[in-house]
Parts: C-alpha cells; structure tokens; sequence
C-alpha cells in the first residue's frame, strides 16, 4: 500500500494507482486520476463515472462494460471512445473503485 | 509495479489474433471471452472464422451453436448417451443456460460488442467455398472475406491463439 498526493490529497493506493478506499474519491480526484491518464472529462465521461459511483453503491461491485451499456445506457462504442485502450480499468480507476476482475 | 495492465493504457502495441475453426457452443465462447477481454484491455484484435469456426459467423447457425458430450469425457456424462436423440440439444440448452446465468451475452451480442470495442472480423474465404457460404451468409459485422496469406499480413507481430 502506498499513498500518492491527488488532487492535494494524500490519498492511499495500490501497487496500480487504484484508490483503495472509494470513500476517498471526488470529482477533483476524478479530474486529477483522467489527467494522468489522458482523459479531459466532459459531461458525457461524468454520465459514465456517476454511473459506475452509483452502481457500486448499490450492488458492492465494480459494473462491468456490459453493465454500463446495458444498464447505464452507455453504448459500447461511446465507451471506447471516451475511455480509449482499455476502458474497463480506466473507468474504475477514475471512478476510485477497484481494479475491475470479471471476463466481461 | 507492472509496466502493463495498470490501466494506464501501456498496452498500446499489444495485438492479439485469434483463429476460431470450432462451431461448438463450448469452443466458440473462449475465442469470445478472450477477444472481449483484450478489447476491454486496449489490445489490439483481430478475429479470424475458419472452417466449422464459420458457424460463429453463419447468421443462419450463430443462435443455435450447439455443445456436445460425445467424445468429451469432460462432460461428465457416459459417451454413450451422446448417442441418443435429444442429448446434444438437451446438453446445448443447459449450457446455454449457464451461459445467460453467469450474464455472459449471446454469440450475436458478443461479437456486436467486440466489432463496437474496435476488435476486426474476418472470415476464411477457403473454407467459405468449401461451404458454400458467400458475404450475405455471414454476420454483417464481419469486415471482409480474406485468404489465409493476406491473414498471415495482418498477423505479422501479433500474439496468435488458434482455438
């Protein structure tokens, strides 16, 4: 476990950058986590990653893509656009949750 | 930490090709799985249907894949059984139940999903003729019907599984 400075926070990750604590997420995280990653947030990421906050919540689970498609309403290939080369981690990894590990 | 998969899109240059000649319903899932996973990963992909793998692909047959326990000791059912009227279908069913009950999609779902992630589909144009099949036959998704040398082109530094 080590704890990295996002957003002038100190906040605690994994090995990979993942939070470890989705209680320590928001949006300023959010934006600093897309930046290293590339990704300028527009409202159309924002519908994705409150998507996945809210899912999380609900069900304790990461969404899968299949999930955020089919129930967020978010096509799949909107979701590659917005989150290219290797979405599935991207999204969670903004979204402060967990490295995702289901096959789909 | 690992240069790859800590989701900050190191990947990039990975290509996998994935040759699908099976038509079973429990070889045509692997081929799926792992194309969608790579996607999911920022692989690159490229999927190649050749002989009974064309059922993937055949818009008539990709609903109805079919698993059965002859021959697949496996399947924990006596050989034999395979045999006998209705066991393919009644193996086919139960697998494809399991299937939808773990929410894995339905193989038109599946490759919908993996042409949407940018994964490219191709079909063997050979084993096309030895079927009888022509472009009309097959998922609209497919992107061409290609020889076995334009695919070697195409694989040239990718990582290859032949399922």
């Amino acid at each position: 476990m080590t704890v990295q400075a996002i957003a002038g926070l100190n906040l605690e990750v994994d090995a990979e950058g993942f939070l470890t604590n989705p209680d320590d997420w928001n949006r300023d995280v959010a934006q600093a986590i897309a930046a290293e990653l590339g990704i300028e947030l527009t409202d159309r990421h924002w519908d994705v990653i409150e998507f996945v906050r809210k899912d999380f919540s609900e069900t304790g689970t990461v969404p899968t893509l299949r999930r955020i498609t089919k129930v967020g309403g978010v096509p799949t290939k909107e979701i590659y656009k917005l989150f290219p080369k290797g979405p599935a981690k991207k999204v969670a990894k903004i979204a402060g949750l967990s490295k995702p590990t289901g096959c789909i | 930490m690992s240069e790859n998969g800590n989701g900050n899109g190191n990947s990039a240059e990975r290509k996998l090709c994935i040759i699908c000649s099976k038509g079973t319903l429990d070889m045509a899932y692997p081929g799926l799985v792992l194309a969608n996973a790579a996607l999911m990963e920022g692989i690159d992909v490229t999927m190649f249907f050749t002989f009974w793998g064309l059922d993937i692909i055949n818009k008539k047959k990709m609903k109805h894949l079919r698993a059965t326990p002859l021959g697949n000791p496996s399947m924990g059912m006596p050989n034999i059984l395979g045999v006998l009227p209705g066991v393919t279908a009644m193996a086919s069913s139960m697998m494809q139940k399991t299937i939808e009950k773990l929410d894995f999609p339905p193989v038109d779902e599946y490759l919908e999903m993996i042409h949407d992630a940018g994964g490219k589909l191709y079909s063997c144009r050979m084993a096309m003729d030895m079927m009888h099949l022509e472009k009309d036959d097959l998922f609209d998704e497919v992107d061409d019907v290609i020889g076995a040398m334009e695919f070697m082109e195409m694989s040239e530094g990718a990582q290859v599984l032949f399922i």
